[in-house]
């Protein structure tokens, strides 16, 4: 096909789906005045029901847990996708040479990005749990908190090299990491379920008023567990991505040498 | 009556989808999928926005301020996560289809057997 024509059926296309977009938008109400019955009452009920002061995390974790643990099931299963197509193609042979691995260990990057990659690694961690442990409390929560702290492993790599990592070895350990907080959410349904007769329903008293970060009932559990899991997700996630880019790298490093 | 949010949710769509269209390189191609799919966080966000409301966390706030709706903003959650790991995956597959035919170009590449 020639790209005249693919931009054409694109356009005709997207011209329709357009049409489509406006009759629907048409049917909403206008912006700003929307009132949802569902959205009222849950917004008049968490408080009460459950002592935690963010509606979203309380929807998230509670009211629709078991969306969330589909959502979380996605998230576990792409990456494991990600996993396979990444190492299928990759050749055990490929291991890094010594003089290879001497090269790569020479610092890249300006001092002043590996000082303050150092410096944000203790500080982003720290942010890290703080948002998971008050995503009932204050905007966050386990997906959030999960990924700020991946966000540290990636100082870690802008701080030191390549090679440190890959001692860690954080694609090894990082599977069983993220499996168990997986794990983690749907047990914590489970109990709903051996507690309460309902899957996800929230067993535990839900804590104190005003409301601390045990509040919640099984809201901080579910949060830690996300966390883990996304930590756990997203760090292999970049594990993997970063170890391609260094073989690749290697490799046209000796064939620049070849050459 | 405002309809700008929708507006503005339709075009990233429709731009975005143009873009897929067009596009000669996979790593931007998925970067437009990535922008079709911020069309959806604008479009339910809009959709639970309430004039003169407060985000829907009450902490040091009165409890009986209006708020937004707090569902559509949990669906944008699942939604971001979701786009998340749609990007991670569609970005594997990229470098797979580089290492298997040498070029990022879609209209490059061939039907793949076995």
């Amino acid at each position: 096909m020639k790209p005249a024509h693919r931009v054409a059926i694109m356009l005709a296309a997207c011209a329709g789906l357009l049409g489509w977009y406006v009759w629907g938008v048409a049917g909403l109400p206008d912006f700003g005045d929307t009132v949802s019955v569902t959205g009222t009452t849950i917004l008049h009920a968490f408080a009460g029901e459950r002592h935690t002061t963010n509606a979203v995390t309380t929807i998230v974790f509670d009211y629709r847990g078991m969306d969330t643990l589909g959502e979380e099931l996605i998230l576990f299963i792409s990456v494991v996708a990600v996993t396979l197509l990444l190492r299928e193609r990759r050749d055990e042979s490929e291991d890094i040479s010594p003089e290879a691995e001497r090269a790569e260990s020479h610092p890249r990057g300006s001092d002043a990005v590996r000082a303050l990659g150092v410096a944000t690694v203790g500080v982003t961690v720290l942010l890290g749990l703080y948002v998971v442990t008050h995503g009932q409390l204050s905007p966050g929560g386990g997906f959030q908190g999960g990924v700020i702290l991946a966000a540290a492993f990636m100082a870690i790599y802008a701080a030191g090299n390549f090679v440190v990592l890959r001692r860690m070895g954080p694609a090894d350990w990082m599977e069983p990491v993220e499996a168990a907080g997986a794990a983690g959410l749907a047990l914590l349904a489970l109990g709903g379920l051996l507690a309460g007769g309902a899957f996800f329903h929230n067993f535990l008293p839900p804590g104190p008023v005003p409301s601390t970060i045990i509040s919640g009932g099984t809201i901080p559990l579910d949060n830690v567990a996300v966390g883990i899991e996304v930590f756990g997700a997203m760090t292999l996630l970049a594990a993997e991505f970063l170890n391609e880019a260094g073989i690749a790298r290697v490799r046209g490093r000796s064939q620049d040498d070849e050459g | 009556m405002s309809v700008y949010p929708y507006i503005v949710a339709g075009w990233m769509m429709v731009v975005g989808l143009f873009g897929i269209g067009r596009s000669r390189n996979l790593i931007h191609m998925i970067l437009c999928l990535s922008v079709v799919q911020s069309s959806t966080y604008v479009l339910l966000l809009a959709v639970g926005f309430r004039r003169d409301a407060t985000a829907p966390v009450f902490q040091g706030i009165a409890p009986w301020r209006r708020a937004v709706d707090p569902i559509v903003q949990a669906l944008t959650l699942t939604d971001v996560v979701v786009e998340a790991t749609v990007v991670a995956l569609m970005l594997a597959l990229a470098v797979d289809a580089h290492k298997r035919f040498g070029t990022l170009d879609p209209q490059d590449l061939r039907p793949q057997r076995g």
